[in-house]
């Protein structure tokens, strides 16, 4: 399990959104979510709907659940600032909501413009009232997932599990401009 | 130039043989129009949450796909959350109909102006999203072929009325958010939904 647990995390996550019957998952893509989302799409029990913006989701979910059907909100710490107001809903409601947010601006951020909104990700969402849970390592992620899953579906509330840019790892764009093939 | 309509004339016929159709209120005067109607249990009307009610329709619809789904809101609501056009497009929910009441204000803050009164045109808007039905509604005769193609057609539809900014007396639904999400569910899932 340790060995691969880097790469067999959104495999086990997948497994997991599936046995707690979500059927809707919206996303803003992030790099780190690329294999989760690419599962979520093969997966027939499942509609992925892809949004312009995070708040979206929040409001899709909260539809999701006024239809008796359960959701996730896959996205970037970034798209966490571009909820806030809308998170009103299922805060003001009781609209069970789970965010798994891959962070940028975390762990060896390269781009300075991702710092602001990832460094005050974890603060914003609690000032809300919204539940965060963070996971740092890969192996951790499966757990808290399932944890966070029950938080939201059992107690009606928006919770957030904030995943490590140690987990997703940091990106260099100097190293990717490198690998660009001429 | 015909007369404007009036907002809650046009509610009322649109509701008036509603069925199950699942509605949703965005907040503001349209809450207030779908209340005004008749309160109900398949109402979600909202107070707050600007930008998000065509989301929320979609949310419904994906979930419920026998069930119409009937989004009831404001231009100036519409106009917060614009992108839902092209990501509702995208899904293609046949059982998705977006009416937004069009007064061309923000009717709640004191009348300001919106964008719609200054040549932003949203049913172009939704047919270049690629809506399957778009279309603009000024006079009654519209509104009755309206309702006839939300009862007895397919969508995604999206209708922009052109409707009259009176002030109106408010008709205020339930303020509490979770009664009205849970009156919603058990009377559309039954009881036990309750419990899950």
């Amino acid at each position: 399990m340790k060995k691969n647990a880097e790469s067999a995390w959104p495999d086990e996550v997948h497994a997991l959104l599936k046995a707690a019957g979500v059927r809707q998952v919206a996303i803003v893509p992030d790099a780190g979510h690329a294999r989760l989302i690419k599962l979520c799409e093969k997966d027939k029990s499942m509609r992925v709907v892809r949004l312009t913006t995070e708040e979206e989701g929040v409001a899709l979910l909260a539809g999701a659940w006024l239809g008796g059907e359960k959701g996730v909100l896959l996205m970037q710490s970034s798209g966490v600032g571009n909820c806030i107001n809308m998170l009103s809903l299922p805060l003001a409601c009781q609209f069970p909501l789970l965010m798994l947010v891959t962070m940028r601006g975390d762990h060896g951020e390269f781009n300075p413009a991702q710092i602001p909104m990832g460094n005050a990700t974890q603060a914003v969402l609690e000032a809300l009232g919204v539940i965060v849970k963070r996971a740092d390592r890969a192996e951790d992620v499966p757990e808290l997932v399932s944890a966070t899953l029950r938080l939201a579906f059992n107690t009606y509330r928006p919770v957030a599990l904030l995943i490590g840019q140690r987990v997703s790892g940091a990106k260099d764009f100097r190293k990717l401009t490198e690998s660009v093939p001429k | 130039m015909s007369k404007l309509l009036h907002r809650r004339d046009v509610v009322t016929e649109l509701l008036r043989e509603r069925g199950d159709t699942l509605v949703i209120g965005g907040l503001g005067a349209p809450a207030w129009d779908i209340t005004h109607a008749g309160d109900h249990e398949l109402n979600f009307p909202l107070w707050g949450a600007m930008g998000g009610a065509a989301m929320i329709g979609l949310g419904v619809a994906l979930a419920q796909p026998k069930k119409k789904v009937l989004v009831l809101t404001g231009d100036g609501e519409m106009l917060m959350g614009l992108g839902a056009l092209a990501t509702i497009a995208v899904q293609r929910p046949r059982n998705l109909y977006i009416v937004v009441l069009d007064n061309e204000r923000y009717g709640e803050t004191g009348q300001q102006e919106t964008h719609t009164g200054h040549g932003v045109d949203l049913a172009a808007m939704a047919k270049a999203a690629g809506f399957a039905h778009a279309l603009g509604v000024r006079t009654q005769a519209e509104v009755s072929r309206l309702k006839k193609r939300i009862y007895s057609g397919d969508g995604a539809l999206f209708a922009q009325v052109k409707v009259d900014p009176e002030r109106l007396p408010l008709v205020l639904p339930p303020r509490d958010g979770s009664y009205l999400k849970n009156r919603f569910r058990a009377a559309l899932l039954g009881r036990n939904a309750l419990q899950q």
